[in-house]
């Protein structure tokens, strides 16, 4: 064995769990666009810094997840779980 | 049987994970793999478009910075006594393609609004029977007051321009935004 084994289920899980997540933070941030915009429409243009600086760290948190999924993936085929060649 | 995995690929197969050549890794022949790969893909997607909205945050970011450098032309517009009581003169302001309205509410007051309602840029009319801006695409209804909405889908109220009567001249200076409106 050259590396951490990552069950293929267990991983799945895991993936699933990250994905559940971007889409939850996705949504917040489809929200916060929504918000700065109408307010910027409105003539506050003081919204727009806080949902741009929350945007963007809702972004790296997507990105970080984003990064969580390939590197497990990863981990996965380097460890060398490969007993996956039959469908579930 | 089981098909056994490639355990060696030749230097132009392109540089993959481990053993396996790039597009190996992109089109597996094995069920299990083709989970990973279409939760990956998925995963990369949804985090460009949450890309796309941070972007979409910035553009407003950086069309708030230019919009509080934007300064306003003094303009005159009308002339007092142009137009008669609960008249109506449109005209252009702060651009050329920025069509306002102009109403003449009593004998010496005027108010001067955009022309574009708030809720989807159709134009909007002063109906002097009920004494309110009325936009006839979806029935949405402004105070003639302060432009305010009374009813309809517009949640904001119409841009107000300042007027400032300079002898008999009617010279517009700046709009005014919601918060600055109230």
């Amino acid at each position: 064995m050259n590396g951490p084994r990552v069950s293929p289920t267990r991983g799945l899980t895991a993936i699933d769990g990250a994905m559940a997540l971007i889409v939850l933070l996705l949504v917040v941030q489809m929200w916060l666009l929504s918000a700065t915009l109408d307010a910027y429409l409105a003539g506050h243009g003081d919204a727009a810094l806080p949902g741009a600086v929350i945007s963007g760290v809702l972004f790296l948190a997507c990105g970080g997840l984003c990064l969580f999924v390939i590197r497990l993936e990863k981990l996965r085929r380097v460890g060398g779980a490969v007993d996956s060649g039959s469908s579930p | 049987m089981k098909p056994e995995k490639p355990t060696e690929t030749s230097p132009d197969q392109g540089a993959g994970t481990g053993d396996r050549p790039l597009w190996r890794e992109e089109f597996s022949i094995y069920k299990a793999d083709e989970r990973y790969v279409s939760r990956r893909q998925l995963t990369k997607f949804l985090t460009l478009t949450s890309l796309a909205m941070f972007a979409g945050n910035a553009w407003i970011l950086v069309k708030s910075w230019l919009r509080s450098r934007v300064t306003y032309p003094e303009r005159a517009i009308a002339r007092a006594g142009e137009i008669p009581v609960d008249g109506v003169k449109l005209f252009e302001y702060p651009g050329p393609e920025d069509q306002c309205i102009l109403v003449r509410t009593s004998e010496d007051r005027y108010v001067a609004f955009s022309q574009k309602c708030t809720h989807l840029s159709c134009a909007v009319y002063y109906s002097p029977a009920h004494h309110r801006i009325e936009c006839p695409c979806h029935e949405g209804y402004f105070s003639i007051e302060d432009g305010s909405v009374l009813q309809g889908p517009p949640t904001r109220p119409l841009p107000r321009v300042v007027l400032e009567r300079r002898g008999t001249d009617l010279v517009a200076i700046r709009m005014e935004a919601e918060r600055e409106a109230r």
